[in-house]
């Protein structure tokens, strides 16, 4: 059973029915009780990085969730719920995340700016995957090329010994990341098709 | 690479897909669940499903539309049509939509542009504005496209923008329905004013208008109902001839 955190954050419908889809048993929770008797647990996320972290600590559930991430229980962050993953943001100011991965999430608009790059912020729409790590478990049976959806405006920096894969939008963005049992897409795997769906029952079949 | 978006239109009324010419004389099509899934296989980007008619007595029955749609369906899915409150875009967030597309609603309480971007994300607002010349100026239009605001269409796209809309799509009415070719002038204007990604809407007609659009710089995606409900141009077939001639677009299996 997978175990769906519920924290007021995100478009929970879409990502219990790609599970249902798929044929995943899933439950959308915000009880530690749950997340203790769930295989596996996915963190949704979409919006702000201070917002969303505050709405988890408000659950209660931050120590739970350290606790069955450092028992080795499978950790799915999906777009802002991969960048809570990390160290520190810099959305709005300076953000403490989980940091489960080294890492810093910057934002894009800067990094353009830095780089003298005209490219439109969000970084919106299908972009290919570029692997880095192909034996992330998450790329098992994807091709690379393969597409994916992006929305978003921050993105996950000094982390490249976590990357599983990136894609090309002016610089290199962290699409898919790994350390151990503790995963995240920056892309969302509910809203991209097929290869979405294949992205989720890799991590399902852990 | 990112790629170029193409997006079938469903306009809804009565649980149907339907289809006018310059918004006037709609017809008939198509279950709107069988169309979403068809235009999934076949490669569409994104959908949008626009409530025509969205008065309170239909409302129940599109959510319900919407929610079985979402529930098979794993491609982003915009929702527009009668979105006037916060509690529209909650409605229509809860049954699956991933953005809200506000066009009369906004116009007539601007405000809802950034409380709507505050609470949801800006990804999630996306400024709808069907635009037509009078006298030489690009005014906005409401109400489906009858009634002329007055408000001037480049300021109205950049007050949005400034507010946190996320994308902004353009329909002219001027070629809506004709099938001649995407407004690339009116595209054009808009594409100078705002940074944020750009949809076209509105005419349509052929392969051929989706490589002139996508020559443009500044365009990110193109929209279109009739063409791909009557099957005229398969987005399969649109697909392969963007990518022959150096468009990047996603292409499916």
């Amino acid at each position: 059973m997978i175990a769906v955190i519920d924290y007021g954050v995100g478009n929970l419908f879409s990502i219990s029915s790609s599970l249902d889809f798929i044929g995943i048993e899933n439950v959308i929770t915000d009880r530690a009780d749950v997340l203790k008797k769930a295989d596996k647990i996915i963190l949704p996320g979409v919006g702000a990085f201070e917002d969303a972290m505050n709405k988890l600590k408000a659950t209660g559930l931050i120590p739970a969730l350290n606790k069955e991430v450092a028992s080795g229980k499978p950790l799915l962050g999906i777009c802002l719920g991969m960048q809570l993953l990390f160290d520190v943001s810099y959305e709005y100011g300076e953000h403490k995340g989980l940091s489960y991965i080294n890492g810093k999430v910057k934002s894009l608009k800067k990094a353009f700016e830095d780089a003298q790059l005209n490219l439109k912020v969000p970084h919106m729409g299908w972009n290919s995957l570029i692997f880095q790590n192909s034996s992330c478990p998450l790329l098992k049976n994807i091709k690379e090329g393969e597409y994916v959806y992006f929305v978003h405006s921050f993105y996950a920096a000094e982390c490249c010994e976590s990357v599983a894969a990136f894609s090309r939008y002016g610089i290199d963005v962290s699409a898919i990341v790994q350390k151990n049992n503790v995963f995240g897409t920056q892309f969302h795997p509910e809203k991209s098709g097929r290869i979405g769906l294949n992205i989720l029952k890799n991590f399902c079949s852990l | 690479m990112l790629t170029k978006r193409i997006i079938p239109c469903l306009d809804i009324r009565n649980g149907r897909v339907v289809k006018g010419k310059n918004f006037k004389n709609v017809n008939d099509v198509e279950d709107p669940v069988k169309m979403a899934a068809f235009y999934d296989e076949n490669g569409a980007d994104e959908l949008v499903f626009y409530d025509i008619t969205a008065s309170v007595d239909e409302r129940p029955l599109f959510t319900d539309i919407l929610k079985k749609v979402a529930s098979q369906i794993f491609i982003p899915l915009t929702v527009g049509g009668g979105i006037n409150t916060l509690d529209d875009f909650d409605r229509v967030l809860k049954a699956g939509a991933d953005k809200v597309s506000v066009n009369s609603g906004a116009v007539k309480d601007p405000s809802l542009i950034n409380k709507a971007a505050k609470r949801y994300g800006d990804q999630c607002v996306v400024l709808s504005m069907d635009v037509a010349r009078v006298d030489g100026k690009y005014h906005v239009f409401t109400k489906g496209g009858r009634f002329d605001s007055g408000i001037d269409a480049l300021q109205w796209a950049k007050m949005g923008e400034e507010n946190g809309a996320g994308e902004i799509v353009l329909n002219s009415i001027d070629t809506d329905g004709v099938k001649k070719g995407f407004d690339l002038e009116m595209l054009y204007d808009l594409s100078k004013v705002v940074s944020i990604p750009i949809i076209a809407s509105g005419g349509a007609g052929g392969k051929e208008d989706f490589l002139e659009l996508f020559r443009l710089e500044g365009i990110d995606a193109g929209l279109a109902a009739s063409i791909f409900h009557f099957r005229e141009v398969s987005i399969k077939e649109l697909k392969t001839f963007l990518k022959n001639n150096k468009v990047p677009v996603r292409t499916v299996g």
